[in-house]
């Protein structure tokens, strides 16, 4: 089934207090950091962390992803220690290439094997953070069916651009719109990089107006601060809820009338209006706006 | 031993001297109140003395006696330094204390203590130091902890008699005039400090600012006071604010006040003329931002706040979102510059605040209270004076006075402190009973005590996840393990006196 995907939050998964509150904020997934956020010398305390975490604590119904280290700096320990904990997604750092994809789903399934878990139960995503990856998005976004989604990483792509980041974002209108459009091409989860103004809610909260509009899924965050200005951006209006519950309720009617052809106030429902109905009441009940079944 | 009503094991010859805890409105005296002696000053008599040594002389102070101390300085006072210092240079011995409470600053009464000049105390806490000296069985006879309320209720009924009460004043005049809002080192309200003035046989004032008479406002008047002693200092304005915090980004310490506001704000107290209380810490206030953003948005104005008052009700009120502020304790300068300032700052002692035996406290008005909570147990028992390493640091303060008044109480807690639960299945040490306590909110969700079933209808779509305490402490333990028990010995080193004046507790020294 479909989820939402609103709010990613990161954290360093040196730290066992924030492993152990992460799911308490209302973030719909969780990225414990073993990469860029973890010291040298703290990785494989901090694997070992995460691994007790996720097999001992109750996340609950939230999504936990990891992100690992690159192949060549522990990743494979990495790996093979998040499948046996039963992660729900690894997320790849610095993707260039489908074949980065690849490579890692081949040790995915070969500890998948190993320790008895379904073949495919541990999901991928992919952060895209250089203009090759941008560029190759859409390779990238189609390299495995375990991927749920790809993400833009800002930082080291405006590096990598010779630019950096400023208020407005034009500097990343291509890469979003590319990895927007891999990831629809491919049926996945598109997420927006960080906001690193942990204090500026008015910059976060135009940021993500933004992004939504582009068509996002959702935005990487770095302090619990940011997920409720997220989740609030998110939010349909009420009449947005309103209307599309009269789509629903439009559609159920005529299914059990037996009836092909759907109409509300004279208009045409079709596919895509009860697609996007769908996904404003699943919006609407995260915000507690609603609840299902309700038309 | 007998049980009390919530099962605590108090010793014989205590639960003889005070009665056990049988609820919180199983006493309901009617009785007379105590009076202090009282020696005249005629016209032309001066009530300044040159020294608190001189104080100390002309007072009559003698060994075995009571003396009292106000904490509203908190960490900033040096009155009761000061006083002790003297008393022990001249040779006193075996006296008993009575403090409204004790800060970390007071840690020099640990010396006293093994010199044998102070043989007992009352307070409404310990700290650090003091606290763990005397839970390792540094004096011979329990300290009782009091309540706010339950100290007033002691002192008009005679339980505790003051002989002498050296009480610090930011101002006063030449006959003893006092307020605690003008002056170097403003504290605002003398709340706690009336109740002694009222009752003490002897009352010095010490201040460092003599004003011409006559000093106004008058919290304490010259009727009620025997000598002024003027000093230095008697206190650092800074210390006042210690431990308040301003405004907390921690995440966890919003999440759990945002909860607590969504309680209070859909509750069925929340209307026009409502009233509340909160504390100073770090989710406390916390909630009194997003209480004021919830009042703007639906229009809703609070009749009065009560208790310790911060920068943040002072806010409310400049707004106008609440009427009135009842302040017994200001906790920072912003309080106590604001009742010097505002009329509808409104100071008042300790009894009108939450005596039980007076007639009718202000705590039997207030619509809800926030309080926190150092333990939490399953029969929704607070404790907020014993560490989780059973040593004696906090204070009883207003909470079980609020706590069983409030219409609705509501205690915020992390589940997990540190690397221990919060929630057990019996607490180190009883304060407030489980009965007044009715909701509690920790960062995963909230639990309301099953004795509301009003409160248990009332809030079932509200969108917080709900648990049961159980589940609360099971969530705890699976993360956190179960705690072993602290092993104390036999020897009592503390009497929790509940607010009635019955031992709803005891606190054992702490084996070693």
């Amino acid at each position: 089934m479909e989820r939402l995907r609103r709010a990613m939050m990161f954290l360093p998964a040196s730290n066992p207090g924030m492993l152990r509150d992460a799911y308490i904020y209302g973030a719909d997934s969780i990225m414990f950091d073993l990469e860029d956020s973890v010291s040298l010398k703290e990785k494989d305390t901090s694997r070992f962390l995460v691994y007790q975490a996720v097999k001992t604590l109750d996340y609950g119904d939230t999504e936990t992803v990891v992100r690992i280290n690159s192949l060549d700096a522990g990743g494979r320990d990495d790996i093979q220690a998040m499948v046996r904990a039963g992660i729900d997604v690894i997320r790849l750092p610095k993707t260039e290439t489908a074949q980065d994809i690849i490579e890692i789903e081949e040790i995915i399934e070969e500890v998948e094997r190993q320790c008895g878990r379904e073949v495919g139960s541990t999901k991928m995503m992919a952060a895209i953070e250089s203009a090759v990856g941008v560029l190759n998005a859409v390779d990238i976004a189609k390299a495995s069916d375990r991927l749920i989604g790809i993400a833009l990483g800002a930082e080291d792509y405006v590096t990598n651009l010779h630019t950096k980041r400023s208020p407005e974002g034009q500097e990343l209108y291509f890469a979003r719109s590319m990895i927007l459009h891999a990831a629809r091409a491919a049926g996945i989860a598109a997420l927006d990089t960080v906001y690193s103004d942990v204090n500026n809610e008015e910059g976060l909260r135009k940021e993500v107006e933004i992004i939504k509009q582009l068509g996002f899924d959702g935005k990487s965050v770095i302090n619990p601060r940011q997920i409720p200005i997220v989740n609030d951006v998110f939010t349909p209006t009420e009449a947005e809820i309103e209307n599309a519950k009269n789509v629903i309720h439009a559609i159920e009617e005529a299914k059990a009338k037996g009836s092909g052809v759907i109409a509300l106030n004279g208009k045409m429902i079709d596919k895509p209006i009860v697609q996007r109905a769908k996904r404003v009441l699943m919006l609407a009940e995260a915000a507690n706006l609603y609840r299902k079944g309700e038309v | 031993m007998v049980r009390n009503k919530i099962g605590r094991e108090i010793p014989e010859r205590y639960a003889k001297q005070y009665g056990v805890f049988e609820g919180a409105w199983a006493r309901k005296p009617n009785y007379k109140r105590a009076a202090a002696k009282v020696s005249t000053i005629y016209p032309g008599e001066s009530k300044l003395l040159s020294s608190i040594r001189e104080a100390i002389e002309k007072t009559g102070l003698k060994d075995g006696m009571t003396i009292s101390f106000h904490h509203h300085f908190r960490e900033g006072d040096y009155v009761m330094n000061l006083v002790m210092d003297e008393i022990d240079k001249m040779g006193v011995k075996n006296l008993s204390i009575a403090p409204s409470s004790i800060a970390n600053i007071h840690e020099p009464l640990i010396d006293y203590i093994k010199k044998g000049v102070v043989t007992n105390i009352t307070s409404s806490g310990l700290r650090d130091k003091l606290g763990s000296e005397i839970s390792k069985g540094l004096m011979e006879n329990p300290v009782v902890i009091r309540s706010h309320g339950g100290r007033a209720r002691a002192i008009e009924s005679g339980d505790i008699h003051i002989d002498v009460a050296f009480l610090g004043a930011p101002s006063s005049d030449e006959y003893g005039n006092a307020n605690g809002s003008h002056g170097n080192a403003i504290c605002g309200s003398l709340g706690y400090a009336r109740i002694d003035a009222k009752y003490a046989d002897k009352v010095v004032i010490i201040t460092d600012n003599l004003v011409p008479y006559p000093n106004t406002p008058i919290s304490i008047p010259q009727t009620d006071v025997d000598y002024i002693v003027v000093i230095d200092s008697i206190g650092d304005p800074n210390g006042i604010a210690k431990g308040a915090t301003r405004f907390t980004k921690n995440p966890k310490e919003l999440l759990i006040a945002k909860y607590a506001n969504q309680v209070i704000v859909n509750s069925p107290y929340f209307k026009d003329g409502f009233s509340f209380q909160t504390g100073s810490g770090g989710s406390a206030l916390a909630v009194a931002r997003y209480l004021k953003e919830d009042m703007i948005k639906k229009n809703v104005k609070a009749s009065f706040a009560l208790g310790g008052i911060t920068q943040q009700m002072v806010e409310l009120l400049d707004e106008g979102l609440v009427e009135k502020l009842l302040d017994v304790q200001s906790f920072d300068r912003e309080a106590g510059q604001s009742i010097k300032e505002n009329e509808n700052h409104y100071e008042i002692d300790a009894a009108m605040y939450a005596s039980p035996a007076s007639k009718s406290p202000v705590v039997s008005k207030l619509d809800v209270v926030i309080l926190s909570a150092l333990e939490l147990d399953t029969d929704f028992n607070v404790n907020v004076i014993v560490g989780s390493d059973g040593m004696i640091r906090g204070a009883s303060g207003g909470h079980s006075d609020t706590a069983a008044a409030s219409k609705m109480s509501i205690i915020v807690t992390p589940l997990i402190r540190g690397r221990i639960s919060t929630i057990l299945d019996k607490v180190n040490t009883v304060v407030t009973p489980g009965e007044s306590v009715d909701v509690v909110v920790t960062e995963v969700g909230i639990c309301i005590n099953p004795l509301r079933q009003d409160l248990i209808e009332h809030f079932k779509d509200l969108p917080i996840p709900q648990y049961t305490i159980q589940e609360l402490k099971n969530k705890a333990y699976e993360i956190a393990g179960t705690p072993d028990p602290i092993e104390y010995d036999d020897k009592i080193v503390a009497l929790i006196e509940y607010r009635d004046g019955s031992l709803i507790d005891v606190v054992r020294k702490v084996k070693e």
